[in-house]
């Protein structure tokens, strides 16, 4: 392996992901004691440290994913070889630029990214960049692309867009509409959430075909009809995000109408291809094969519950709750941690030429799954509260309410630990090899 | 090219198209007279509400953090309302972070507030939830 690129932006995405928990940690600490830390390890900081350095840990887990299978295991050369380590570098410093925004209290922009704006600038080359290599090297190299590669161009134009999209707000007559600009903000988070899912979906794609060893599972019609479906989905179906705020009718019903469908697909293309493997593959695979198992469970709860609170009457209830919280969490991590995990066991078992034992990480597989649910639970159950609080009881302060999930939160705290405890255990089982591998000069990866 | 490579770049082509008619009507959308503008002032104070993260525990239509309560309507909640929000923002009452704003800048912080006050209700408690799952909610400005 000539390059290392890759295993620097996994490298950096699993340590993204271990430093992110952490804050979520210190995040919901405030929730039980709300004057004890507040000066200490402040909400306002803590929270957006929180979700800029997970939603990192997607992101550059995905990319390096993206040129491992491109360079590695498809032996496709870039155009220009020289570009991905120019992006790494691009994403490093500005990673470094935007803690200390943070630190120093340069937050002038909005929710998830929160950083001062100047930054999103080096973001959007370093994706421009990629782009070009991207579409240059792939238009040339492969005939009749398979699913992932339209998944992952589009992923990656999308992301362009949409990160503009979320900076209109610095235009003076947008802002001055207050109703447009919300509208705005909240549609374009929800698309750049679709972007990097045609990333992460991607990828889960590609790991099937991989596993059985068969490029039909990204070429049938179900798949494109998923694909096309997922487009949509992020075009249109953001605005589930605000139902309740009063934008025009149509907007609303619009999304109503699309916002249903995207992962009833899913689930059934991994349920298909999990129904489709012999005991051998699956045997062979086994770690990688039990992570996108698990995603397709998180895929089928979220299911359940996205589909219930698409249906404005009981969007009415939820919206502003921490059920929503439960579903951004349960997503990401859910969905697009498991999958990605998943992408680590296939890329660092191909490094190290031998496959991972399952039967070594069991436990720690189902503590994993077990603590989140339990995680989502407490969070449910908060939001179930919260929004009671809301519309059916008068002249109760919000401090009171609050007070009630004292005990709920305590939980929510513990279930949290849990789930660290879990998902480090796992990160270190990939991150040993990972270093030892970078210091090797001369890695020969596995056929 | 492939016919396969050909279908598909029709459908991204047709999509597209209606994504961008569909951009360009939403970010030129309510240029019609009624629409609330937020004043100077008013913007002095969101710009106040984002530097300091007022959003990180607070919500506007529900949308935001959550450690703290939404403020879409407090500024005409009965008992609520401008003397309240300025004796909150110095506080640091419970989880709130003690802030020191000027006079001034409280005025711009309650003139964003009662501004997007007067844009609609959240929670939208007099909606009417239809039995097909719709909601109607109320707005603001309807006569
Ligand atoms: C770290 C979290 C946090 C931040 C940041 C924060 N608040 Fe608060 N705020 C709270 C909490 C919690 C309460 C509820 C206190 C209580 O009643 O127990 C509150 C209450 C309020 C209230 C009274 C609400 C009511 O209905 O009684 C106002 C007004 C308010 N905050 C305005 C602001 C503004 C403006 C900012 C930004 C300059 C801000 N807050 C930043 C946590 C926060
Ligand atoms: C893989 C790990 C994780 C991912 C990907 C993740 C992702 C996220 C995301 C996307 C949000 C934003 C939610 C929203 O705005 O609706 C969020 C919020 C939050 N997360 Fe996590 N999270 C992870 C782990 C944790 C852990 C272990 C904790 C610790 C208990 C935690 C605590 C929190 C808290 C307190 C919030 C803020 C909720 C609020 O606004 O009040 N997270 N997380």
């Amino acid at each position: 392996m000539k390059n290392k690129t890759p295993i620097l932006f996994i490298t950096a995405a699993l340590s993204a992901l271990l430093l992110g928990m952490f804050f979520g940690l210190f995040a919901s600490l405030q929730y039980i004691f709300p004057d004890f830390l507040k000066e200490i390890i402040p909400f306002t900081k803590m929270r957006p440290f929180h979700t800029t350095t997970v939603i990192s840990w997607i992101i550059l887990a995905a990319t390096g994913s993206i040129y491992f299978f491109i360079t590695e295991v498809e032996k496709i050369a870039f155009r220009f070889p020289k570009l991905p380590k120019i992006h790494f570098i691009i994403f490093m410093f500005t990673g470094v630029g935007i803690y200390l925004s943070y630190i120093f209290d340069k937050m002038e922009g909005r929710e998830y990214l929160a950083y001062t704006p100047i930054l999103t600038i080096p973001i959007l080359i370093g994706w421009v960049l990629f782009g070009i290599n991207y579409f240059k090297t792939i238009r040339k190299k492969v005939k009749n692309w398979p699913v992932y590669y339209w998944m992952w161009g589009t992923g990656i134009v999308f992301m362009i867009y949409h990160l503009c999209e979320a900076h209109l707000w610095l235009i003076p007559s947008f802002r001055e509409t207050f109703i447009k600009d919300i509208t705005v903000q909240w549609k374009s988070y929800g698309s750049f959430v679709g972007s990097w899912n045609m990333l992460v979906y991607g990828i889960a794609i590609y790991l099937m075909s991989k596993v059985k060893n068969n490029i039909n599972v990204a070429r049938g019609k179900t798949t494109f009809f998923f694909y096309f479906l997922g487009l949509t989905n992020l075009m249109f179906g953001w605005a589930h995000h605000t139902y309740i705020i009063p934008t025009q009718i149509w907007i609303r019903y619009l999304a109503y109408g699309v916002s249903m469908t995207e992962w009833v697909v899913l689930f059934h293309i991994i349920y298909t291809w999990k129904k489709s493997l012999s005991p051998k593959i699956i045997e062979d695979n086994r770690v990688v094969y039990q992570f996108l198992v698990a995603a397709d469970f998180w895929v089928f709860l979220n299911i359940i519950l996205a589909l219930l609170f698409s249906i404005p009457a009981i969007n009415f209830f939820t919206h502003g709750t921490h059920i929503t919280v439960a579903h951004s969490m349960g997503t990401t991590i859910g969905i697009n941690t498991s999958i990605l995990l998943a992408a680590m066991f296939f890329i660092v078992s191909k490094l190290k030429n031998e496959a991972f034992m399952f039967r070594k990480l069991k436990i720690t597989y189902y503590a994993y799954n077990g603590f989140l649910l339990l995680f989502l639970c407490t969070l449910l159950y908060a939001g179930v509260i919260r929004g009671n609080w809301m519309y059916f009881t008068k002249d109760i302060p919000f401090s009171e309410m609050q007070n009630s999930l004292y005990y709920t939160y305590i939980a929510f705290f513990i279930f949290g630990i849990g789930l660290v405890w879990s998902i480090l255990k796992i990160a270190i089982v990939l991150l040993k090899p990972l270093i030892k591998l970078f210091f090797n000069t001369s890695i020969k990866i596995s056929e | 090219m492939e016919n396969n490579t050909q279908k598909n770049i029709l459908v991204i082509t047709i999509l597209v198209t209606i994504f961008s008619i569909y951009n360009l009507s939403i970010y030129t959308s309510n240029k019609k007279g009624k629409v609330i503008q937020l004043s100077e002032n008013a913007i002095q104070g969101e710009v106040l509400w984002q530097n300091n993260n007022c959003w990180s525990c607070h919500q506007l239509y529900g949308l935001g953090g959550y450690l703290g309560p939404d403020l879409t309507n407090i500024y005409s909640t009965q008992n609520k309302g401008p003397l309240y929000i300025k004796s909150f923002l110095n506080s640091g009452i419970k989880a709130m972070p003690k802030f020191n704003f000027s006079e001034q800048e409280k005025e711009a912080l309650v003139s964003f507030l009662q501004q997007v006050d007067s844009t609609g209700f959240y929670p939208n408690t007099n909606a009417i939830i239809k039995p097909n799952g719709w909601v109607d909610i109320k707005y603001k400005n309807e006569k």
